[in-house]
């Protein structure tokens, strides 16, 4: 288990109740008093921490080293009927972006997202999870095949942005996601997407236009990562915590914007800290959207969608 | 190297308020070194006789370009930006507006307007660069939808003359959804067969690229314009590699493929006006063919 720094408090209880319960074991002192005092001092000290976390304490869960990525929200989501399909049929298949078929009961959904990596190795595989312009026009060419057999899509967002590349600015990083975002306007059939991680500028977008947009509780989504605001804005990488309250980017930010449709709850200590209910959040967050979705006939599905879309923006007449 | 003359800090330390669009005073020099007097710079749509070089240039230059006489109607000029994030970070956004609307006597990064060329109605935007780095918020999404709106509405080819940094931080979130919402305004455009040409000039980069610029029946730009997703500090920065000669400019995204051509300024109002009536399957007027 990795500790944040605002986590601290919790590591020194939690190491104190180990070495209570190892003093129970080894002797014969009896430590049941003890452990439990210690138990509740966690658990008030859990409450007070994830109860009142600061824009950028959310942007540190979103990149917490044990959050679940894309993979393990379908693998739990969809158990062995998860086909992964791979290839933008042009230039190569993207492991930053992976995508494929599955069935929550008897509904077939095509997932998308953007995939991290858990150790330095799989880390870089996956490229830190930003894509290249043929990660875009794989989820572009899964979304028109989820379209063509009717079938609704579902996209899942963790992404430090796209990858600001040579290559893949030679190959279209800007037309590739602009692309997406044109064919996800009008796509007939229904998506959903959620926000599971880091939801960075375009290269989120790129996959993210859905009817109903969801971001998890400890994530964020806006047009910029707060480091990078903070050194165009202040001219310095040291205004992150500041940039991260600027620009409103947690999912109640959102959702009073109007930007998503709903914040989906995270176990107390966030995803990692208890991934089997965090899965569960998420699947019965499709499930909801999917059953408000499923009967709208594809000329009112995009009508709604772009009209939803239209009405973003505030500006004075 | 002697340290003293090195620049050690990275970045642009240029304040956005203090980013020039049209030269002023009387001398003009340009990236290659030459010497030009501003008067026979206007004269020549600020295209450097000596080598080409185009400069950054607003709507207002823009608009006379394309428009007939320089006659046309402005839309929905009267939108402004409001400020829904409070957002503050060396200076609170209402003061980057305010200041940027009394240095360019502009309301916001976007102008929109309906007139003649060469004789046929046609809806354009033209984003100016001197306002906050033509930076796209809400005020610059809603008038372009607004302007597609005009489009589909009256039947009127769109033109998009991208010019801008990309997505305006100050309005975070909101801004990265204009892309959104200016491609799905442009989906309904595609709908009715309305042609749309994005012209790309210097520069054109971030969420423009990401979105409209890069989404026109055909993409055409001018010459030596940057043209990018993550500019080249960025990608210098992140990749670690040199970058290529050129990169990034209209020739290397011509040859990748991702414009159909670049013309010279004084070529746009006859080239665009010719596509115009190709695609449409219309006579080719009098004034395209010379």
């Amino acid at each position: 288990m990795e500790y944040l720094d605002f986590e601290m408090p919790i590591k020194e209880l939690e190491d104190q109740l180990q070495k209570c319960q190892i003093i129970g074991e080894e002797s014969d002192v009896d430590v049941t008093a003890t452990c439990k005092k210690i138990e509740k001092k966690l658990a008030t000290a859990k409450k007070d921490i994830y109860k009142n976390l600061t824009p950028w304490q959310r942007v540190q869960l979103s990149r917490h080293p044990s959050r679940p990525y894309t993979l393990d929200y379908i693998e739990a989501i969809c158990g062995d009927t998860f086909m992964e399909l791979h290839g933008d049929r042009n230039v190569k298949d993207d492991k930053a972006m992976i995508g494929g078929l599955g069935k929550i009961g008897d509904q077939s959904f095509m997932f998308i997202g953007q995939q991290k990596g858990y150790n330095t190795k799989t880390r870089q595989y996956r490229n830190f999870g930003m894509a290249n312009p043929e990660g875009y026009r794989k989820a572009l060419r899964l979304m028109k095949m989820a379209e063509k057999f009717g079938i609704p899509v579902v996209t899942l967002l963790d992404t430090p942005g796209a990858y600001p590349g040579l290559e893949a600015e030679e190959r279209g990083q800007g037309e590739a996601i602009a692309r997406n975002i044109l064919e996800m306007t009008r796509l007939k059939t229904p998506i959903i997407t959620i926000v599971i991680g880091e939801g960075a500028s375009g290269g989120a977008v790129g996959i993210g236009v859905g009817d109903r947009v969801y971001m998890m509780e400890n994530t964020w989504y806006t047009v910029i990562s707060p480091e990078s605001c903070s050194s165009i804005l202040w001219r310095s990488w040291e205004y992150k915590e500041q940039a991260a309250a600027a620009l409103k980017l947690t999912g109640t930010d959102m959702k009073k914007l109007k930007l998503i449709d709903g914040i989906i709850k995270e176990p107390v200590g966030g995803a990692h800290a208890d991934r089997a209910g965090a899965f569960a959040k998420v699947k019965e967050q499709i499930v909801i959207a999917f059953d408000e979705l499923k009967d709208l006939s594809d000329t009112d599905l995009v009508i709604q969608r772009m009209d939803k879309y239209a009405d973003m923006g505030v500006y004075k007449e | 190297m002697s340290a003293w003359f090195k620049r050690t800090d990275k970045g642009i330390q240029t304040a956005t308020e203090d980013k020039k669009d049209t030269p002023k005073g009387l001398w003009y020099k340009t990236p290659s070194g030459k010497i030009i007097d501003t008067e026979e710079l206007k004269k020549n749509l600020y295209v450097s006789p000596e080598d080409g070089y185009h400069v950054r240039i607003g709507s207002k230059e823009y608009f006379e370009l394309f428009f007939d006489e320089n006659k046309f109607e402005e839309l929905n000029e009267k939108l402004t930006s409001k400020d829904p994030l409070k957002f503050e970070d060396t200076k609170k956004y209402p003061e980057r507006l305010k200041a940027a609307q009394e240095k360019t006597k502009l309301k916001d990064a976007v102008r929109t307007a309906v007139g003649k060329s060469l004789g046929k109605d046609i809806v354009i935007a033209a984003m100016d660069f001197a306002f906050i780095g033509g930076s796209m918020g809400s005020v610059v999404g809603e008038k372009i939808a607004r302007a597609i709106n005009y489009s589909i509405e009256n039947k009127i080819p769109f033109l998009m003359i991208s010019k801008s940094g990309g997505a305006r931080m100050m309005e975070a979130s909101l801004s990265l959804m204009q892309l959104v919402k200016t491609s799905a305004k442009l989906a309904q455009l595609a709908e009715v067969k309305i042609p749309y040409i994005s012209l790309c000039t210097d520069p054109t980069t971030g969420g423009t690229t990401a979105s409209y610029a890069m989404l026109g029946d055909i993409n055409i730009a001018e010459p030596n314009a940057l043209i990018a997703f993550a500019g080249p500090r960025v990608v210098k920065d992140t990749t670690g590699k040199e970058l290529p000669e050129g990169f990034q400019r209209s020739e290397f995204v011509l040859e990748h493929g991702f414009l159909d051509a670049i013309y010279e300024r004084k070529n746009l109002k006859k080239q665009v006006n010719l596509y115009i009536d190709l695609i449409q399957n219309l006579p080719i007027r009098s004034e395209v063919k010379v």
